[in-house]
């Protein structure tokens, strides 16, 4: 197998704060040091893509000394925390954005998926957007005609296909601007997580698509996401990026593995700023000081087997006057987000003035949820004035990590296929089976 | 390992900004079928819910005719070669409104597409030439207007004399979606990251007109003034069309060819500015 795609050294530098009067002095500077043979004098004080500190240049690396190869036919993942690089990196690949330094080289037609919809106008039908959402992606008219009903089918929207588009619900705009994009025959296909946004059947039909476009046809798909769990369905490489540098390259199955030590080597305390609002939210009348998580021995570790006993313990620190205090501790799922299980203790019952401390622990026992991933969610909240004095820790830390132990080894589990998150008790209560020739005989 | 490619192997290469003179016209060329889809989008649109729909593209021409005939023809009394006034105003204002929605729409190009530019690779250079044809239909049907007037006066004995030179309009017509284009996409490549500029087109071109002979001949103008005007490069334009159509004033090729050499000076330098500017707007936008 060849190399479709060669990233060699690739950076991008990207300007901090508002373009204003300043840049002309800067632009002038540029040019002058540009004819006089110089080098861009502001190349050399970017600084290292760290967002929870404070640089001291506006200029920062959003991605820095990248190279890596997609082999013909691969599914490739890209992970990363929020800010790591990630859709930089994707601009780049769909030459929207251009490189700082360093270059890309791509074998055959790519289309990029950043969005769906891209250039539906409100005004036009749903037939007139097919033929200009999926010119702009590169199909040419012959092509769209050709597949013209397959697209209508595919979306489900037949009946309104003579309607301006924006008469349609929400749900009908994205299924049909999907269904232009899943009709793409690009040789390289690179897909950015926002298309994973829809419901849950949604998600499932972006990702088997993808999956289909490479495994049946022979496609290249790019992922990138921070789903740890759908790079896992999907990819077979992947590379993780970490404050616009490459941190770790290969299996997919490897590269997680790096990627949750990263994850573990986080500190949780009242001023780990993350970039994502959604990530950590709260309006800083309580902060986390610290969260681990520890085994029946005290040890911090994140993987566990089924049957052990996993504790959460917590500190904390009041900033203003809190009613009472409610923690919060919950498993999510790895591919919905939606809470599996969970533990909710007043561990503050009466009023708490600022500048308090306090630490908790919560324990599970016995622990049987299936072997997989799960994405913790810490949550601090006022007793009374719920949801505005609150902080809220949602998939920052490692995810907890269930592994099969020799009883679930018998179980045949395949952790690639969904089987659900706990075991219900279950028997077989009826099993015939009714012939056509049993019934004659009869 | 990758020294078992050469480098024809690879299709597309990108880099880093560099070199100016890297246009992708075979990419402008594949994506044609693009071009038209926005030239259809601009036409379906644009008087979508609207009563009258595309008859307001007659109804703009006629009622700054009737406008110009009155306050320029009647009140100012500005002389018209002889012509009927709305013969005269009305070839003016077809001409001028082409060039002037043809500088305004393209020069906000990056500006009004960055939502799109944002997400999808296209050849940018396709979006302002869909805007210049798109804006050459309304300009067809204004034509059309036009001529209907033009038979009319003729049927009733006006002094309208259309003659051979009317074969040359195609070229007209080219000189000035070409000085649009031009002067648009220059200024769009600059409004991307200083929006100055925008301010300056809205009302400049409105003042433009005053220095193109679209009011008054080139032939009432004092002489002092008239070599200015005659620097003014749709100048020439608006001549020639009246004389071909309307057989009044005239024709002088040199001027023509000055209008020609700017015309392609204009555009090249767009073009060079606007490739440049199509890599990295998105960081500046």
């Amino acid at each position: 197998m060849s190399s479709v795609i060669k990233v060699d050294n690739l950076s991008k530098i990207y300007r901090l704060g508002l373009i204003s009067r300043r840049t002309i002095a800067e632009d002038l500077n540029k040019f002058w040091s540009r004819i006089t043979g110089k080098e861009n004098p502001y190349l050399k004080i970017g600084e290292t893509n760290v967002r929870s500190v404070k640089g001291k240049s506006d200029y920062i690396w959003a991605l820095k000394d990248i190279s890596f190869e997609v082999k013909d036919g691969e599914r490739f993942g890209i992970i990363g925390k929020n800010g790591a690089g990630k859709s930089t990196l994707l601009k780049i690949l769909s030459r929207v954005a251009s490189p700082t330094e360093g270059k890309i080289r791509i074998k055959g037609r790519v289309a990029s998926l950043l969005e769906v919809g891209t250039g539906f106008h409100p005004e036009l039908t749903g037939r007139n957007n097919i033929f200009l959402n999926g010119s702009i992606l590169g199909m040419t008219q012959k092509e769209i005609k050709s597949k013209f009903d397959s697209i209508v089918d595919f979306s489900g929207v037949e009946r309104y296909i003579d309607t301006p588009v924006k008469r349609y619900s929400s749900g009908m705009y994205v299924r049909l601007a999907f269904a232009v994009a899943a009709h793409l025959e690009p040789e390289i296909l690179i897909v950015d997580e926002v298309l994973a946004v829809g419901d849950a059947e949604f998600q499932k039909k972006c990702l088997g698509k993808m999956h289909d476009v490479s495994e049946k046809e022979g496609r290249t798909v790019l992922f990138v996401s921070h789903n740890l769990q759908a790079i896992k369905n999907l990819c077979q490489k992947t590379i993780i990026l970490n404050n616009g540098e490459l941190f770790a390259s290969g299996e997919t199955e490897e590269a997680l593995k790096r990627y949750n030590q990263l994850n573990r080597e986080i500190k949780i305390t009242a001023e780990t700023h993350v970039n994502n609002i959604k990530n950590r939210r709260g309006s800083g009348a309580i902060r986390f000081t610290g969260i681990d998580v520890l085994d029946d021995t005290g040890n911090k570790r994140f993987e566990y087997e089924l049957g052990e006993t996993v504790r959460f313990k917590i500190s904390y620190r009041t900033f203003k006057e809190m009613q009472g205090i409610t923690l919060i501790v919950a498993l999510l799922s790895g591919l919905s987000r939606e809470c599996l299980t969970l533990a909710c203790y007043d561990i503050v019952k009466s009023k708490v003035e600022p500048g308090v401390t306090g630490e908790a622990v919560i324990e599970f026992n016995d622990i049987n949820i299936k072997p997989g991933e799960y994405p913790l969610y810490f949550e601090l909240i006022d007793n009374k004035l719920n949801s505005y004095s609150k902080d809220v820790v949602d998939d920052i830390t490692a995810p907890l990590v269930i592994k099969r132990n020799d009883y679930a080894e018998k179980k045949s589990f395949d952790p690639s296929k969904p089987s659900g998150f706990f075991e219900t008790p279950s028997r077989l209560t009826l099993n015939e089976i009714f012939r056509e020739s049993d019934r004659i005989r009869a | 390992m990758s020294k078992n490619y050469s480098d024809s192997d690879w299709t597309l290469e990108i880099k880093p900004v560099s070199g100016w003179f890297n246009f992708h016209i075979k990419d402008v060329w594949r994506y044609r079928d693009l071009l038209l889809m926005f030239v259809k989008r601009d036409f379906v649109a644009v008087y979508k819910q609207t009563i009258l729909g595309p008859f307001w593209f007659f109804i703009q021409p006629i009622l700054t005719t009737i406008t110009f005939t009155i306050v320029f023809g009647k009140i100012a009394k500005i002389p018209t070669e002889g012509l009927p006034p709305m013969l005269f105003y009305m070839s003016g204002v077809v001409c001028w409104n082409y060039f002037s929605d043809c500088l305004t729409k393209t020069s906000s190009t990056f500006i009004s597409n960055a939502h799109i530019f944002g997400k999808v690779y296209f050849p940018r250079l396709v979006s302002p030439l869909a805007n210049i044809t798109s804006l050459l239909m309304k300009f067809g049907i204004q034509m059309l207007l036009l001529t209907c007037f033009i038979f009319y006066f003729i049927a009733n004995d006006a002094d309208v004399h259309p003659n051979i030179y009317i074969l040359i309009t195609p070229y007209l017509i080219l000189l000035m979606a070409g000085l649009g284009l031009g002067f648009g996409i220059i200024v769009s490549s600059l409004t991307t990251k200083y929006r100055d500029l925008t301010f300056l087109v809205g009302f400049g071109v409105q003042l433009l007109m005053y220095a193109t002979p679209v009011i008054y001949p080139v032939s009432a103008l004092p002489d002092e003034y008239k070599s200015l005007v005659k620097l003014n490069p749709m100048t020439s334009i608006i001549e020639t069309f009246r004389f071909s159509f309307l057989g009044a004033g005239s024709f002088d090729a040199s001027n023509l060819l000055y209008t020609t050499v700017f015309v392609i000076f204009v555009l090249s330098i767009g073009i060079v500015i606007f490739n440049r500017v199509e890599k990295t707007f998105m960081d500046t936008v």
